[in-house]
């Protein structure tokens, strides 16, 4: 919207504040470095993800091989660096659908008050068992893979959308220029997406650079524990997973993936609090 | 005369959990086309209710509206979006009436997107501009955003948004009440000016009597959800019938040095509207109350000619024959 003619209004001032915030700054740099690393891995991996070399197994970290190689003889840094495609296409694909289905269900939820107490008992019923517990169930009862995992981690972070959509646009709803939109004649779909929505998009936003990073959590923890993506793909989570028996004389083959896991959240979070921080006027200085 | 709005035994009951709300409750008027009529009362008399029902923002729960000779109480979908064509509104806070995230010229441009009045985007382009004008917006304004613009401005955008479909009728709901004194002026005579110019119709609900005798042609006073006194400006303002209307008329502060003025102070606390008993509703703090007042509903009665009143005992208290 800021894009829009004259660069102006409300998206422009969150742009400006944002670009003050150090830390979510430095939040987009490393997202950015991590997003061009995983797109273009094939082009900075020294190595194939899947290339053994049994001369070389349980290497410790050195000019040949950055990161060690695993049992398998496996570079890890150039699975790591596969390794990030999985990770971002499951936060962000994950987020995404759950944002979708979420938001959709929470606008339903807020302005057509008959639907209000069916879908949100629902959430209540899905928000009601162990977010985690919900994870493995469903990606148990679906079998692995990453289609599966993605279904499993987008239902467990749904919930959480309903309930920040549903809030936001009920307290939208109530202010006069949505009845000043009904008295020039717009008719619903106009209200939410032209009035309702864009005024309810900073928590939604907020919600989901945070949600983005329970998902790349949630899906290294089930490939951990074997429901999600499963070896030799080089996801995180299964590469920490694999390393664990080694744990004691070959540590980097877990720490380098918890590592990756670590700085992508981590950066993600930055980016969240930055945001945060962005959108809410009240701490406009 | 033609009436040009007739509302009659309007109602609108609002459910809540301690029994129903009535916050309008039985009002007749009408409005003549190109006059204004003046709503007053205290906050929480309905006033707001009122204007919203008869623009169908709240739908009635009994009685009849007309608007131009048509029966619109109950309009279908189709009728009621021709309908908004020809009645407005303007919002009492220029804050939360328009949207922030839209331009000046998207406010104002969006009610002609939604009634698809103009060919192209060059058409379109120029009646926004032409809005501005008439409202007072200088052209370099359109791209700029509400939060950037003072409480005038700002009322200027919805007074141009309410003007941009060319209505017949508007509701004017405490327009400058949420600005200060210097820009109330320049906004109620700017609704006076497109008042002459269009020959539009105003009900305009307020509790601030200077302002309703600086605009109205007629005042409605109103309480709890029932029209206690209507008549025309200058009678109200110095022939006031109803106790009601005497005990706020004489509020006014006066600037007469050494000359006390007697004021009527109203005691006691504005009654529940929720399941009100069927009674006079200022009974309880009026200082004429009988028993009668306690036991049925006055109606607003023609006393003098164009001065309705709704009171058992007016001729007695103001020594009418």
């Amino acid at each position: 919207m800021a894009e829009k003619k004259r660069r102006s209004g409300p998206w422009l001032d969150v742009w400006k504040r944002l670009k003050k915030n150090k830390l979510a700054i430095v939040g987009m740099v490393i997202l950015g470095l991590v997003i061009l690393i995983s797109v273009f891995a094939p082009f900075i991996a020294p190595y194939g993800y899947m290339e053994q070399d049994y001369a070389a197994t349980l290497q410790f970290p050195g000019r040949e091989h950055l990161f060690g190689t695993d049992n398998f003889g496996r570079d890890i840094f150039s699975r790591i660096i596969y390794g990030g495609r999985y990770s971002l296409i499951i936060g962000i694909g994950c987020v995404s659908i759950a944002a979708v289905i979420g938001s959709i269900l929470g606008i339903v939820a807020a302005f057509y008050s008959k639907f209000d107490n069916i879908i949100m008992r629902m959430i209540d019923i899905v928000m009601g068992i162990p977010s985690f517990l919900l994870a493995i169930s469903i990606a148990a009862a679906l079998g692995t893979g990453l289609r599966n995992l993605m279904i499993a981690v987008s239902i467990t972070s749904l919930p959480a959308f309903t309930r920040v959509v549903r809030a936001q646009v009920m307290t939208v709803k109530e202010q006069e220029f949505i009845e000043a939109a009904r008295s020039i004649g717009g008719n619903n779909l106009r209200i939410i997406f032209r009035h309702i929505l864009p005024n309810a998009l900073a928590p939604i936003i907020v919600q989901f650079t945070l949600g983005a990073v329970n998902s790349i959590l949630w899906a290294a923890s089930l490939s951990f524990i074997g429901l999600g993506i499963q070896p030799p793909s080089p996801e995180w989570g299964a590469m920490l997973s694999a390393g664990r028996t080694y744990l004691r004389d070959n540590w980097y083959m877990s720490v380098f993936p918890g590592l990756a896991i670590m700085i992508t959240t981590y950066s993600l979070n930055l980016i969240g609090d930055g945001l945060r921080d962005a959108l809410d006027p009240r701490l406009k200085q | 005369m033609e009436k040009f709005i007739e509302v009659s035994n309007l109602k609108k009951y609002f459910p809540t959990n301690s029994g129903t709300l009535h916050a309008v409750d039985g009002i007749d008027f009408f409005i003549e086309k190109g006059k204004t009529l003046g709503v007053v009362g205290e906050s929480g008399c309905g006033k707001s209710t009122l204007g919203r029902v008869l623009l169908h923002l709240l739908e009635p729960t009994e009685g009849t509206i007309y608007f131009n000779g048509k029966d619109i109480t109950k309009p279908g979908k189709r009728e009621l979006k021709e309908l908004r064509k020809n009645m407005q509104m303007i919002f009492q806070d220029p804050f939360s009436s328009l949207n922030t995230r839209m331009s000046v010229e998207q406010i104002i441009g969006e009610p002609l997107l939604i009634y698809r009045l103009c060919k192209d985007k060059w058409e379109y382009e120029k009646r926004v501009l032409e809005i501005m004008e008439t409202v007072g917006l200088a052209e370099r304004l359109r791209r700029v955003y509400p939060h950037e613009l003072d409480g005038g401005r700002r009322q200027r955008i919805g007074i141009g948004r309410a003007l941009a479909l060319n209505p017949e009728f508007i509701v004017c709901d405490e327009p400058v009440s949420a600005l200060d004194v210097s820009i109330q002026a320049q906004v109620l005579n700017l609704m006076m000016d497109l008042q002459e110019e269009y020959g539009l119709t105003y009900l305009f609900i307020t509790h601030d009597l200077s302002v309703v005798k600086h605009i109205s042609d007629d005042i409605m006073v109103m309480y709890l959800g029932m029209g206690v006194e209507k008549a025309g400006t200058k009678e109200l303002f110095e022939n006031q019938l109803h106790p009601y209307t005497k005990a706020l008329i004489s509020a006014i502060p006066q600037i007469n040095i050494g000359q006390r003025k007697q004021r009527v102070v109203l005691k006691g606390e504005i009654t529940s509207p929720i399941n009100p008993k069927p009674a006079c509703r200022f009974a309880p703090r009026c200082t004429y109350a009988k028993e009668r007042c306690f036991k049925e509903v006055p109606e607003l009665e023609e006393v003098l000619p164009g001065h309705y009143v709704s009171c058992f005992f007016t001729k007695e208290i103001n020594n009418l024959s």
